[in-house]
């Protein structure tokens, strides 16, 4: 049962950072060249999910997607989607509630580069797409490697929003953050004891490959 | 030929200036822009390169319309002006050797024998290493060496010569002539070193807060008229020593220091470190290999 929990927390924290990844490179790469009127707009919803209480993310998304609500049903009845209280629902509530941690450090790393190398990729009659991908992204690995592991990071840890639009459907929706809550309310402390000590432990690890590697320990490998 | 007719307001320190440019650069040229800096000589250069969009007027090269206002805004995209663009800070990609460099520019299905122009830019030996591991004059061997690599019909370079030692500054400026000539390529550059550009260029534009103030062959627009003599070469003051009468000066020249004796009443209307013009009828001089 630990074990089932944990993985559920793990595939979600997988697919939410895989999708992020996707989302979050053209969004910060246009966040970071755009001087668009519209820009500060998209960038406070982006930065939105940092500061606002998990609940209320959970809460609108319930609202929004549940069947018994206009938008909700009409996904259900024309596409079978049903966003509420199931994994779907929880990977797209954790990308929008971990978009912040993934976009920030792409979009600082692209601003840092200098513009002369994407002017000079131009140049050479490259497109922006193949001057994102051959030039600009192998040049802030740092960044994008922060990004992924952070959002990672971030997912394994949410609880208010899993627990608004997730439930608590054992092997459905119940992550390991929310296993915790149960077992201290049904006060079974041990095994609240194992999911926490998992998760700390685990978390402890990542971040601190994360900062060995950004601060170049690993010479060879990062190069 | 390249015909530039444009304006463009810029920001400068002291407040909004307009760049407004009308010249006509001939084809198979030098050609060298100078002037204080921050009077607009980058951002023609970036103009031309389609990386920053003028506000009105027209770029035509070899009777291609590469921008214009009217009647309706067009502008070439970088991408299809086929243009050679040595950066201040060289640009070069940090994630690629040398070799993968010049590789990159040259992938357009053009056949550019890279070993040769490794081999001009003498960078045979460093095909492999990352820029980061390259001295500042490797480097810009590097950018010039990628720039060239598209086989660009226009080459531009800004102030690629700054910031080096004369020796690896004479090994650059040898490059870029042989390069020049080989490619057959209509060459812009900007350089605030007049020796430099007597050396190179066949064309020189002064600007003036975004003006055209005066433009022509190097060698009218700096001989100095004022001097009725045949020879001058120019030099730098370095120190003064006083002696009985007179006073020894030491000059530096081209790359040689000597001194020479002036009047004291001379001495006292110069400094150390200003530039001057030694003048002479009487040029007997002997010839040294170097």
């Amino acid at each position: 049962m630990i074990w089932d929990t944990l993985l559920l927390t793990l595939q979600l924290a997988l697919v939410t950072t895989f999708f992020l990844l996707l989302i979050s490179i053209p969004l910060a790469s246009w966040l970071a060249q755009s001087k668009s009127k519209v820009k500060p707009i998209v960038e406070t919803l982006v930065s939105m999910p940092l500061v606002l209480p998990p609940t209320v993310i959970g809460f609108y998304f319930l609202v929004a997607f549940s069947p018994g609500n206009a938008f909700g049903n009409w996904l259900n009845e024309w596409f079978g989607i049903k966003l509420v209280f199931s994994f779907p629902g929880l990977v797209l509530a954790s990308i929008l509630y971990s978009l912040p941690f993934m976009v920030h450090p792409i979009q600082s790393g692209l601003a840092a580069v200098s513009p002369s190398l994407k002017e000079a990729a131009y140049l050479m009659g490259k497109s922006k797409r193949e001057t994102l991908v051959k030039v600009l992204l192998p040049n802030i690995r740092p960044a994008l490697l922060t990004g992924m592991v952070l959002s990672f990071a971030h997912t394994i840890g949410e609880f208010g929003v899993v627990l608004m639009i997730g439930g608590n459907i054992p092997g459905v929706t119940k992550v390991a953050s929310i296993a915790i809550y149960d077992e201290v309310e049904a006060l079974n402390y041990q095994a609240a004891n194992q999911y926490a000590a998992v998760l700390f432990v685990a978390t402890f690890c990542i971040l601190f490959l994360v900062y060995l590697i950004n601060g170049r320990y690993f010479k060879t490998f990062w190069k | 030929m390249i015909a530039i007719q444009i304006k463009k307001t810029l920001d400068s320190p002291t407040g909004p200036m307009v760049l407004d440019l009308d010249l006509e650069l001939k084809k198979n040229q030098i050609i060298a822009f100078y002037g204080a800096s921050g009077t607009g000589k980058t951002s023609a250069l970036r103009i031309l390169a389609g990386l920053l969009q003028p506000d009105k007027g027209s770029i035509q090269v070899e009777g291609q319309v590469w921008f214009q206002s009217n009647p309706k805004v067009f502008s070439l995209r970088p991408q299809e002006r086929n243009i050679g663009f040595v950066f201040q800070d060289y640009a070069l990609f940090p994630n690629m050797t040398v070799l993968e460099n010049l590789e990159f520019a040259a992938s357009q299905g053009k056949n550019v024998n890279l070993d040769h122009l490794l081999e001009l830019t003498e960078l045979g030996d460093l095909a492999h290493k990352k820029p980061k591991t390259l001295s500042g004059g490797q480097q810009q061997r590097v950018a010039l060496a990628r720039a060239l690599a598209q086989r660009p019909k226009i080459l531009l370079l800004d102030e690629p010569l700054s910031a080096l030692d004369e020796s690896i500054r004479r090994k650059l400026q040898f490059c870029v002539l042989e390069a020049h000539k080989e490619y057959q390529l209509t060459t812009i550059l900007v350089s605030h070193n007049k020796e430099e550009i007597i050396k190179l260029s066949d064309w020189a534009i002064q600007l003036k807060e975004g003006k055209v103030v005066q433009q022509g062959a190097p060698i009218n627009l700096f001989s100095s008229k004022k001097i009725p003599e045949k020879f001058k070469v120019s030099g730098e003051i370095l120190d003064f020593t006083q002696k009985d009468n007179v006073v020894e000066v030491q000059l530096l020249v081209q790359d040689h220091v000597f001194k020479m004796e002036i009047e004291q009443k001379k001495a006292d209307s110069l400094r150390v470190g200003d530039q001057i013009v030694l003048a002479s009828n009487d040029f007997r001089p002997k010839l040294y290999k170097k």
